[in-house]
C-alpha cells in the first residue's frame, strides 16, 4: 500500500514536471527583453558583415592583381587554355614577343629580337619572368570583338589575348645594349616627366627563344644570367652615393653648407689609424662642397661622413627608397643602407663615399636621378603604355602618375646645380659641349677588398629644348673608372635620343 | 559549343542568384501583404530549382558522367520532399528561412559534386538522415516544454564531449577537432554549440543574481578553456562571443559587451604569443605570399582562386578548386568564388545575413525569455561562424578553420546546422501558435495589444510569419 502511494507520488511528480509548462507560460510574459539590446547586437553583426563585404569588394577591385599575377598562381594556365597569349610590342609597334601557331596547331612563343630585350620581356615557361610574368593576366585576357569571341566559342577556336604596347624604345635599347659591349652590367633609361621606361638592359643575357633548350645551363651558371641586373642587381654604388651624403650634409647644415672647406691631401685618416685614400691618390687641394662633389673627392666626403647624424642619414635614405619595394611592376630588389652612431669611423667614412654595406640597383639610382630632374617629384615608372585588343582597339592606357615627392625643391635644386658642375668641371666633362645639356654623377665602386676590380657607374639626366628629358643609370661591371667606361655608354644613349629622336 | 553553353549558364546562374538574394530583402516591403509574400517565396523556390538544374547541367556536360543525372534527380526529390513536408505539417514555419536553407544546400551539392562526386554522395546520405531528423525538431520544440529543465545536463554533456575530444581527439591542422565513432568522424564542438546555448539560455532566462552569473560564467569559461586546450580557437571564439552576446542581452548591462570585446583582443594577443600554430596563422595572414611554401600555402591558393575567379568566376568545372587544401570543408567559399564568381560569393554573404536576421527576428518576437535566449544564442553562433570562415578564406582575418554552415562538406557541421534551423523553425511555430491563442482569447491577453497591426516594435518589418 505504502509502496503504491510512493509510486503514485512519483508519477504525480513527473506529471507536474511535464505539465509545468503552463506555469512557465504564465511566468514568461513579463520577461520580454527590451529591444535596445537586440538593436545593438544587430548593429554589431551588421558592422562586421559590412566590413567583410567591403573588404571583399576591395579585394576584387584592388588587392586581386597581386595574387592573380603571382607566378605561384597555377590558375593562370587555366585562362591560357581558352586564350592565345597576346603580343608584347615596343612603343613604335615592333614585336618583342608573340605566339606563333603552326599548321598542326602547336603554339610557340617567339621573341624576334632574341637577346636584345631578354630580361625586360622575360620568358613564358619555367615559372615566367619579366613582362611575360608580370603582365601575364593582361596578355591572356581577351577583349576581342564580342562577335569574334562568340564565333571562336562556336568553332572552338582560342580567343586572341590582348596586346601590350610598352614604353620600350627599340633604338635606345639597341644603343644601350651595344654600348655595354663585351662587359657585363646594366642600363636603364627613364623619362622623368612621365615615368616611361625606355630601355632596360642587363648583361650577361640569354636568348629567350632557346630558353627550354638551355634551361639547365642557365640556372646553373655562376653569373646569374637570368637575373635582371638593372632592376634586381645589388651593386655597391661607389661615388654615386655621394648624392645622398651631400643631401644629408645639406639637411644638417642648411645655412652653412656653402662655407664647407676641406684641404684634400689624397687621404683622410680614421681614428684607428686607417687611411681612406682618394682614387689614384689624387690630391684635390682646397675644396668646397660643390667642387668636392664635382671632383668626387673621397677624402672630403669621408671627413663629412664622420660627423653625420645616423638617425637623420637613415631617415633620409629611407625616404629615398632604401629598403623599400621600388614602384616598377617588374622583378625588383630592395636597396640596402646602414649607418649607425656606434659604427667605427672607418665604416662611417666608407659608407659616406658609397662603399661600406650599401647596395643599390640601377633602377633605384635612375629613379633618384628622375626625382632630381623633376624638381623632387618622382613619377611612377611604368612599362605598359597601352593595352589593345587583337583588333587594335585600345582597352586601357596608362596615365603618368605622381608616385611621391622624394625631395624638397631646394634639395633637388642643389643636386641639379652640383650634378651640372660634375659635367662642367668635374669627372664627367666628356659630356660637355653637346647639343644637349647633361647632369650627372660618376662612380667607381670597388667590389672586393683584395684587388682593384671596380664597377663603373654613371647616374644622371640630359635635357634639350623640344625634347622630354631622360634619366640614365649605367653600371659597367669589372671595367674601371666610371668616367672612362660608364660615361661613353650614357653618351651614346643621349646622342641617340637627342640627335635622332623627336 | 559546350563552352558556350557553360558560359551562358554561368551568367544565368549569377542572374538567378542575384534575383533570389534581392527578394530575400525585398520581401520585407510586403509585411502587410501576405499574398505578395507568398508569391515571392514561390518564385524563390522556383529559382532554387532552376539554379540547381543549371549547375548540374554544366557538371553533366563537362563530365558526361551519367550517374550525375541520377544523383541530381535524387536531390530534387529530397528538396521537394523537404518543401512538401513543411507545406503539409509546418505551414507556420518561416518560408524565407526554409528557402535559404535549401538554397544553401543546393549550392553545396553543386560545388561539392563538382569537386568530388564521392564526397557529394556521402554528404547526400548524411543530409537524408539529417533532414529526417531535423524535420522532427520543430514538432519536438513545439510540444516538449521542459527543455529548460535540463540545465545541468547540457553543461555536463557539453563539457564531457569536449573533454573527450581533448583526450582522444584526432589532430588535424594543429587542432584537435573530432573523434572517430564507428567510422564516422564526429566533430563534437558542432553539437556542443547547441547544448551550450541551451545551457546558457536556461541559466539566464530567470532573473540573474550575482551567484548565478558567476556559476554560468565559470561553466561557459570552462567550455572555452577546454576548446583552447584542444587548440580549436575558432570554436572557442564562437562560444565566447555567443556567451558575451547572450549575457549582454540577458542582463542588459553594456559593460559585459565592452568586457567581452576587451577580453577578445586580450585573448587573441595571448594566444598569438602562446601557440605556435596561432603564430603561424597570423604570419600567413599578414603576408601569405612570403610563406607560400609553408603556412601561407592554403590561404594563397584560396586567394589565387578568389582573385582569378574575379567578379563572374571562371565557370563551373573551369577552375582548379582542388588546388586548395581542405577546399570542401573550410575553404568552400573560395571554390564558389573561383568558379561561380565574386558576385555570387557576395550574394552568399547577403543570404547568410538574411538567415541571421530571421533568427534574430524570432528571438525578438518570442515572449518567453528562454526561447529568446535560445534563438539569440543560435543566431550568434551562426553569424560568427559565417564571419570566421568567410573572413579567413578571404584573408580579412586569420584563418580559423571553421566550416560555412550548410554549404561546407562535413556531416557534423551539416547535421548541427540542420538542427539549429529546425529549432528556429520550431520557435516560429510556437510564436504563431501563441499569436493565435492570444487572438482567440481576445482582450484577455495583455500581450495581445502588442501585436495589433504588426506594430510590435521597430523591428517588426522583419516579421514574416504567416498569420493566416
Amino acid at each position: 500500500m505504502s509502496q503504491n502511494t510512493h509510486l503514485k507520488n512519483m508519477i504525480n511528480k513527473i506529471k507536474d514536471f511535464l505539465n509545468s509548462n503552463q506555469a512557465e507560460v504564465d511566468r514568461q510574459e513579463n520577461v520580454k527583453k527590451s529591444n535596445k539590446q537586440y538593436t545593438v547586437v544587430m548593429y554589431i553583426f551588421f558592422f562586421m558583415f559590412l566590413c567583410l563585404m567591403g573588404y571583399f569588394l576591395y579585394f576584387q577591385m584592388v588587392a586581386r592583381e597581386k595574387y592573380v599575377n603571382s607566378p605561384y598562381n597555377s590558375l593562370q594556365n587555366v585562362m591560357a587554355e581558352h586564350v592565345d597569349k597576346g603580343k608584347i610590342l615596343t612603343n613604335d609597334g615592333r614585336v618583342l614577343a608573340e605566339t606563333q601557331i603552326s599548321n598542326d596547331g602547336t603554339r610557340k612563343r617567339v621573341y624576334p629580337y632574341n637577346n636584345l630585350f631578354a630580361h625586360v620581356v622575360g620568358y613564358d615557361t619555367h615559372g615566367k619572368a619579366g613582362l611575360e610574368n608580370k603582365e601575364n593576366i593582361k596578355l591572356t585576357t581577351s577583349h576581342d570583338v564580342m562577335f569574334t569571341q562568340l564565333y571562336n566559342e562556336v568553332t572552338q577556336k582560342k580567343n586572341k589575348g590582348d596586346n601590350i604596347i610598352t614604353t620600350l624604345d627599340y633604338d635606345i635599347q639597341k644603343v644601350a645594349y651595344e654600348g655595354l659591349g663585351k662587359f657585363d652590367g646594366a642600363v636603364i633609361v627613364i623619362q622623368p616627366s612621365t615615368g616611361k621606361v625606355l630601355s632596360i638592359v642587363s648583361k650577361p643575357d640569354f636568348n629567350p627563344n632557346l630558353i627550354d633548350e638551355n634551361w639547365k645551363q642557365l640556372i646553373s651558371s655562376t653569373d646569374s644570367v637570368l637575373y635582371n641586373r638593372a632592376t634586381q642587381g645589388k651593386y655597391t654604388p661607389g661615388s654615386v652615393f655621394k648624392i645622398f651624403t651631400t643631401l644629408e650634409y645639406y639637411n644638417e647644415n642648411k645655412s652653412t653648407y656653402k662655407d664647407f672647406k676641406y684641404r684634400c691631401r689624397g687621404g683622410e685618416a680614421a681614428s684607428n689609424g686607417y687611411i681612406l685614400h682618394d682614387a689614384g691618390n689624387e690630391k684635390h687641394g682646397l675644396v668646397n662642397l660643390k667642387t668636392a662633389f664635382a671632383e668626387s673627392c673621397n677624402s672630403a666626403y669621408a671627413h663629412i661622413a664622420k660627423s653625420l647624424d645616423a638617425k637623420g642619414f637613415t631617415a633620409l635614405c629611407d625616404s629615398l627608397l632604401f629598403g623599400k619595394d621600388l614602384p616598377l611592376n617588374l622583378e625588383t630588389s630592395k636597396s640596402k643602407f646602414s649607418f649607425n652612431d656606434n659604427d667605427s669611423d672607418f665604416i662611417k667614412m666608407s659608407t659616406g663615399i658609397g662603399q661600406g654595406k650599401t647596395l643599390v640597383s640601377p633602377l633605384h639610382m635612375a629613379l633618384v636621378a628622375c626625382a632630381i630632374d623633376n624638381n623632387g617629384i618622382l613619377m611612377k615608372p611604368y612599362l605598359v603604355d597601352k593595352v589593345q585588343n587583337a583588333n587594335g582597339d585600345t582597352i586601357s592606357e596608362t596615365k603618368p602618375k605622381k608616385y611621391k615627392e622624394l625631395l624638397e625643391q631646394n634639395q633637388s635644386g642643389i643636386m641639379q646645380e652640383y650634378m651640372e658642375e660634375v659635367v662642367k668641371e668635374g669627372t664627367a666633362t666628356r659630356l660637355k659641349g653637346q647639343s644637349y645639356k647633361c647632369f650627372g654623377k660618376t662612380g667607381t665602386a670597388q667590389i672586393a677588398d683584395s684587388d682593384d676590380t671596380t664597377n663603373a657607374w654613371f647616374v644622371g639626366y640630359g635635357k634639350k629644348e623640344g625634347y622630354e628629358d631622360i634619366a640614365v643609370a649605367v653600371v659597367v661591371e669589372k671595367s674601371g673608372y666610371g668616367s672612362k667606361y660608364a660615361i661613353p655608354v650614357a653618351k651614346k644613349i643621349f646622342d641617340k635620343y637627342f640627335n635622332t629622336k623627336n | 559549343m559546350d563552352h558556350l553553353v557553360m558560359l551562358i549558364s554561368k551568367y544565368i546562374m549569377i542572374f538567378l542568384f542575384l534575383i533570389y538574394t534581392f527578394e530575400c530583402f525585398h520581401v520585407f516591403k510586403f509585411t502587410e501583404n501576405k499574398e505578395k509574400q507568398k508569391s515571392i517565396y514561390k518564385k524563390q523556390r522556383r529559382n532554387i530549382f532552376l539554379l540547381h538544374f543549371m549547375g548540374f547541367l554544366v557538371i553533366f556536360i563537362s563530365t558526361l558522367n551519367p550517374f550525375i543525372i541520377g544523383f541530381y534527380l535524387m536531390q530534387v526529390v529530397l528538396f521537394s520532399g523537404i518543401f512538401l513536408i513543411y507545406k503539409m505539417f509546418y505551414k507556420k514555419a518561416s518560408e524565407l528561412l526554409l528557402n535559404n536553407m535549401c538554397m544553401f544546400l543546393s549550392i553545396s551539392f553543386i560545388i561539392i559534386t563538382r569537386i568530388s562526386v564521392e564526397k557529394a554522395m556521402k554528404q547526400f546520405m548524411i543530409l537524408v538522415l539529417a533532414a529526417i531528423f531535423s524535420l522532427l525538431i520543430p514538432l519536438t520544440i513545439r510540444n516538449v516544454k521542459f527543455f529548460r529543465k535540463f540545465t545541468w545536463m547540457y553543461a555536463a554533456v557539453g563539457i564531457l564531449s569536449l573533454l573527450l575530444i581533448l583526450v582522444a581527439g584526432r589532430t588535424s591542422y594543429g587542432a584537435k577537432l573530432s573523434v572517430s565513432v564507428l567510422g564516422f568522424s564526429f566533430q563534437a564542438s558542432e553539437f556542443v554549440k547547441i547544448s551550450f546555448v541551451f545551457f546558457v539560455a536556461s541559466m539566464l532566462e530567470k532573473n540573474v543574481d550575482r551567484k548565478r552569473l558567476i556559476i554560468t560564467t565559470s561553466i561557459a569559461a570552462l567550455h572555452v578553456l577546454i576548446l583552447i586546450a584542444s587548440k580549436d580557437l575558432g570554436s572557442a571564439f564562437i562560444f565566447f562571443v555567443t556567451y558575451t552576446m547572450m549575457l549582454y542581452v540577458a542582463t542588459e548591462n553594456v559593460l559585459y559587451l565592452f568586457g567581452g570585446f576587451f577580453s577578445t583582443f586580450l585573448g587573441l594577443f595571448i594566444a598569438s604569443q602562446l601557440f605556435s600554430h596561432v603564430k603561424q596563422r597570423i604570419v600567413a595572414w599578414k603576408n601569405p605570399l612570403s610563406v607560400i611554401d609553408k603556412e601561407g600555402y592554403q590561404v594563397c591558393q584560396s586567394l589565387f582562386a578568389i582573385g582569378t575567379g574575379g567578379w563572374f568566376g571562371l565557370g563551373l568545372c573551369q577552375g582548379r578548386p582542388d588546388k586548395i587544401p581542405v577546399v570542401v570543408q573550410d575553404f568552400i567559399f573560395a571554390a564558389i568564388s573561383e568558379e561561380l564568381g565574386g558576385v555570387f560569393a557576395l550574394c552568399i554573404i547577403m543570404i547568410c545575413i538574411s538567415c541571421f536576421l530571421m533568427i534574430l527576428n524570432i528571438s525578438i518576437e518570442m515572449k518567453d525569455s528562454f526561447y529568446q535566449m535560445i534563438a539569440l544564442g543560435l543566431g550568434t553562433t551562426y553569424a560568427i561562424q559565417v564571419f570566421l570562415t568567410i573572413g579567413g578564406v578571404t584573408k580579412f582575418i586569420p584563418s580559423t578553420g571553421v566550416t560555412l554552415p550548410l554549404v561546407s562538406y562535413g556531416g557534423s557541421s551539416l547535421l548541427s546546422t540542420m538542427i539549429i534551423f529546425g529549432i528556429i523553425q520550431g520557435l516560429y511555430i510556437i510564436h504563431y501558435d501563441r499569436y493565435i491563442d492570444n487572438n482567440k482569447g481576445s482582450g484577455t491577453g495583455k500581450t495581445n495589444s502588442q501585436h495589433v497591426g504588426g506594430g510590435i516594435n521597430s523591428e517588426s518589418k522583419y516579421t514574416l510569419e504567416e498569420y493566416d
